[in-house]
């Protein structure tokens, strides 16, 4: 069936939403096409979580201009959307004599990004401030404007901000063409073509062959894969910075942070790999992230890890984010090799592009825009009092179905029953954190299955813990 | 001002049900269990298979049978109890916060506490388990409870890592309900579980044990899709080499349990790093005055009935407490050494010369042709020749409070094995 909009945002990871919700800020007809079930679902939802400071890009890049406003932007945002994120400061270490020039130099490249509050310290100082550190380092650079966020949080906040003004979400929607018309462009999905003005391509790791559909111009986007290891909650206040080291070739290094959520990670390895799909984790890698977080943070306690994971970076070629127009396909906005720090940096680049696509269509501002929104209450996290009051007027907040993390039957059931509400299991999980904790879902998997199956009206059969495939249980007749 | 209770309980499964019953007929009057799940019974109400009871009834019950037994002396005493109920928090004053729908969130304190909350099953997260993270990975307890409660089926092809107790179960109920096991593989070079399961769960279905095997890979990007399992070395390190690849749609993870301690934490219990649980005395208190613990939040059980033993002490003891006979004597560590891996109690008090204190112990390997010996200070006063001590199987041994009646303050109990 033939649709029609003004703009096609393809992909609803973070810098799409983000692009999304800000093209609501104007006069325009939007839609968002995702190929998974939800939001949030391939580079998004597996990363370090972290709003960089801004001292690591390369003075005049657009990764340099974009990170720090999108850092900028970040802290006013997280009230307004009501997703987490702490300020919690970040040290970079350096680990010999020889290589102080290389972190003053980082400390003057984020002076230039206009990063503010930069400080080097001695290795005695990085360890009053965080004592966890290794005698081995000598000195550090201190950004404390760094901080922590929830990228699903996030994600899902700006998402579901765009659909609440307006935009058109269509999930399981793969784009299989692009086609240039005469006024605009045909988006052809499985279901649906979609006759539009603009396009954006925020396809992250498959950004590149969305590209070659419309444009000639060279863009390759590899996959560059990096594994996690999550620790307990009791464990998040080993550091309470993030601690990176010193950047080498091959990215930042392994980082030692807490989350925004109370728990410590490590990581991300980082390799090149051919498969867009290939989230594996390794015995390699883990040994790797466990060997150089220990450089840091010597006593990291390893054994207190609740699960490993691996996202995909979509790591380009220019060393820069590819941003705008291709010469040979106007119309059509890149929104591609968005790596670190493309997660900080997505407010600014859905701000810049929106403006973009404003200015080519002529869009005029949209007055009726609201750009606030409320999260799901954390029930666990609220005053007693408060907590009965609430559960006085709807008692499915007080029956706790996740226990690790405090999560009840009301909040998952508003996870679904939202805007863009969860379909799947990861769905609940990146909403409210149900089977993020210790156990990891042992318990409260049956609870969430019944919970979804009930409000989405499918037969627990049914339910996924991901994309169509994913099922969980096996139907009675096929054993 | 919050409502009061001479006693509280948490957990309704069968550590809690028993030692609510024993503080009752000790006498106490004003009890209350909160209990999580919808029913009592815990984790019993999904065990359906038999093999419960043989020490406490003397006869082969069902888990839902053996709770039952709990649930009507219960019910017939009339100790009250809340379900859906979970406590979020209590304070080492033992003002207790708990949470249900009817409720709200209410605050209560509380003379005593009997922690009873069990055990959690060792996820793959914390395994470390390389690979995809598709549907179709489950802890064996998960399973069992949406095969046995939820009337649901887990998968067709299955394989099962770790060889616990649940997973020896699993794999039978699985066999039995038409799924496919194909092999149970075992990081160690022993099996974790009962003898009797290995040969009632596996040998009688076929199902090959891989003892020092492990599954070093995932695979499947929505549902497993199969596994990789290769043979380890003396060092638990995959030999490579030794890969073989296992088609199948379900991991079950049966590989060790942990005592679910984090309100135990809020109190300020001391946890040992070997049990995961309380240290306790005797008299299974913690370190916190008036807080007992006892079954698998305390260390993770084999058998109910052992469970339902040690409960029926806590509750007594608990009542001991509120009246105010705390008990004397000066603390003794009792010490867990050469390849005893700890002890249950940590502690017990010199200074009493009538009755009889229960140890219940683990080794750290398997032992043939050795020697469980006790020493109170530099004493021999119990020395048990032991055909075979495997770490699946808990052990036990009863000293005589006389026997170490006489220990002084700096003096230990140790327990350890010679030739």
């Amino acid at each position: 069936m033939d649709k029609s909009y003004d703009v096609c945002v393809i992909g609803a990871g973070v810098t799409g939403s983000a692009v999304a919700r800000e093209l609501t800020k104007y006069n325009l007809s939007v839609c968002v096409l995702e190929k998974e079930e939800d939001v949030c679902s391939g580079t998004s939802k597996a990363n370090s979580g972290i709003a960089h400071a801004g001292f690591d890009p390369v003075p005049g890049s657009r990764m340099a201009e974009l990170n720090v406003r999108g850092a900028e932007l970040i802290r006013s945002l997280h009230k307004e959307l009501d997703f987490p994120y702490r300020q919690n400061g970040a040290l970079v270490l350096c680990f010999a004599e020889e290589d102080k020039p290389s972190l003053q130099a980082l400390y003057e490249r984020g002076v230039r990004n206009g990063v503010k509050e930069l400080k080097i310290l001695s290795g005695e100082e990085a360890r009053a401030l965080e004592p966890a550190l290794s005698d081995q380092v000598v000195a550090a650079l201190y950004a404390p404007t760094s901080g922590i966020v929830c990228p699903f949080g996030m994600t899902i906040a700006f998402a579901e901000n765009a659909a609440d003004n307006g935009a058109d979400f269509y999930f399981l929607s793969p784009v299989k063409n692009v086609k240039k018309e005469k006024d605009g462009y045909a988006v052809r999905t499985p279901d649906h073509t979609f006759r539009v003005r603009a396009v954006v391509n925020a396809a992250g790791l498959y950004a590149d062959r969305i590209h070659a559909m419309v444009s000639s111009e060279p863009l390759t986007v590899t996959p560059r894969r990096g594994e996690y290891i999550l620790m307990d909650r009791e464990v998040g206040d080993t550091v309470n910075a993030t601690i990176f080291q010193l950047p080498g070739k091959q990215g930042k290094g392994v980082l030692v942070t807490p989350t925004v959520h109370g728990n410590l990670m490590v990581g991300p390895s980082a390799d090149d790999i051919g498969d867009k799909e290939d989230t594996e984790t390794t015995y390699a890698g883990m040994a790797g992230i466990r060997e150089k977080a220990r450089l840091s943070v010597p006593g990291v306690p390893l054994n207190r890890m609740i699960t490993s994971f691996s996202g995909l970076r979509a790591h380009g070629t220019t060393g820069d984010f590819v941003l705008g127009q291709p010469a040979d396909a106007p119309g059509f906005f890149n929104v591609a090799a968005i790596e670190s720090p493309g997660l900080t940096s997505a407010p600014a680049i859905g701000e810049w592009t929106a403006r973009e696509i404003a200015g080519y269509t002529g869009a005029s501002e949209n007055r009726n825009f609201n750009g606030s929104r409320k999260g799901i209450p954390h029930v666990a996290e609220m005053a007693p009092a408060e907590r009965a009051a609430l559960i006085a007027s709807r008692p499915d907040y007080g029956r706790i179905v996740c226990r690790c993390e405090n999560v009840s039957e009301g909040e998952i059931r508003d996870a679904i029953r939202r805007t863009l509400g969860a379909r799947s299991l990861d769905g609940v999980k990146r909403r409210v954190r149900q089977g993020m904790g210790r156990c990891q879902a042992g318990f409260c998997t049956p609870g969430a299955i019944a919970i979804l199956a009930e409000e989405l009206g499918i037969p627990e059969e049914q339910v996924t813990k991901n994309r169509p495939g994913s099922e969980l249980l096996v139907r009675e007749d096929e054993i | 001002m919050s409502a009061y209770h001479d006693l509280v309980i948490i957990g309704g499964g069968p550590a809690g049900l028993a030692a609510a019953i024993s503080a009752r007929e000790a006498g106490l009057t004003d009890i209350l269990i909160l209990e999580r799940d919808t029913a009592l019974g815990g984790i019993l109400n999904q065990c359906i298979h038999n093999g419960f009871g043989l020490h406490t009834f003397k006869e082969e019950l069902t888990g839902p049978e053996y709770a039952d037994r709990y649930i009507r002396k219960v019910v017939e005493l009339g100790i009250p109890y809340k379900l859906s109920t979970i406590v979020a928090d209590i304070s080492k004053d033992r003002e207790i916060l708990y949470v249900n729908p009817e409720e709200g969130a209410v605050p209560i304190r509380a003379g005593a506490v009997i922690l009873a909350m069990g055990c959690r099953e060792r996820p793959r997260g914390a395994l470390g388990l390389p690979g995809y993270r598709p549907a179709g990975i489950y802890t064996a307890g998960t399973a069992q409870r949406l095969m046995n409660i939820e009337g649901k089926k887990v998968g067709k092809e299955v394989v099962i890592l770790g060889s616990g107790d649940i997973g020896l179960i699993m794999a039978r109920r699985m066999t039995l309900e038409g799924a496919h096991v194909q092999v149970v593989a075992e990081l160690l070079p022993f099996s974790g579980g009962l003898k009797r399961n290995i040969v009632q769960c596996l040998d009688d279905y076929g199902i090959p044990l891989k003892l020092s095997h492990t599954v070093t890979c995932i695979h499947g990007k929505e549902r497993v899709t199969g596994v990789t399992i290769s043979e380890v070395g003396p060092d638990r390190r995959p030999v490579p080499g030794t890969e073989t690849e296992y088609a199948c749609d379900t991991l079950l993870l049966s590989c060790g349990l942990l005592p679910e301690n984090e309100l135990s934490k809020n109190a300020s219990v001391p946890l040992s790093p070997v049990t995961g649980g309380p240290e306790v005395d005797d008299r299974l208190q913690t370190a916190v005055p008036g807080i007992f613990a006892c079954g698998n939040v305390l260390h993770v059980h084999d058998l109910v009935d052992f469970v339902s033993g040690e409960a029926e002490l806590a509750g007594r003891n608990a009542v001991e407490y509120l009246r105010g006979n705390g008990g004397s004597g000066t603390e003794i560590p009792v010490l867990a050494q050469n390849g005893v891996r700890y002890t249950v109690p940590q502690r017990v008090h010199a200074g009493v010369t009538e009755g009889t204190v229960t140890v219940r112990f683990r080794v750290g390997d398997v032992y043939k042709n050795k020697c469980l010996c006790v020493y109170a200070g530099d004493r021999n006063i119990r020395r048990i020749r032991k055909r075979i001590l495997v770490p699946g199987e808990m052990g036990e041994v009863i000293l005589k409070c006389e026997d170490y009646a006489n220990l002084s303050a700096g003096q230990t109990v140790r327990v350890t094995l010679e030739d």
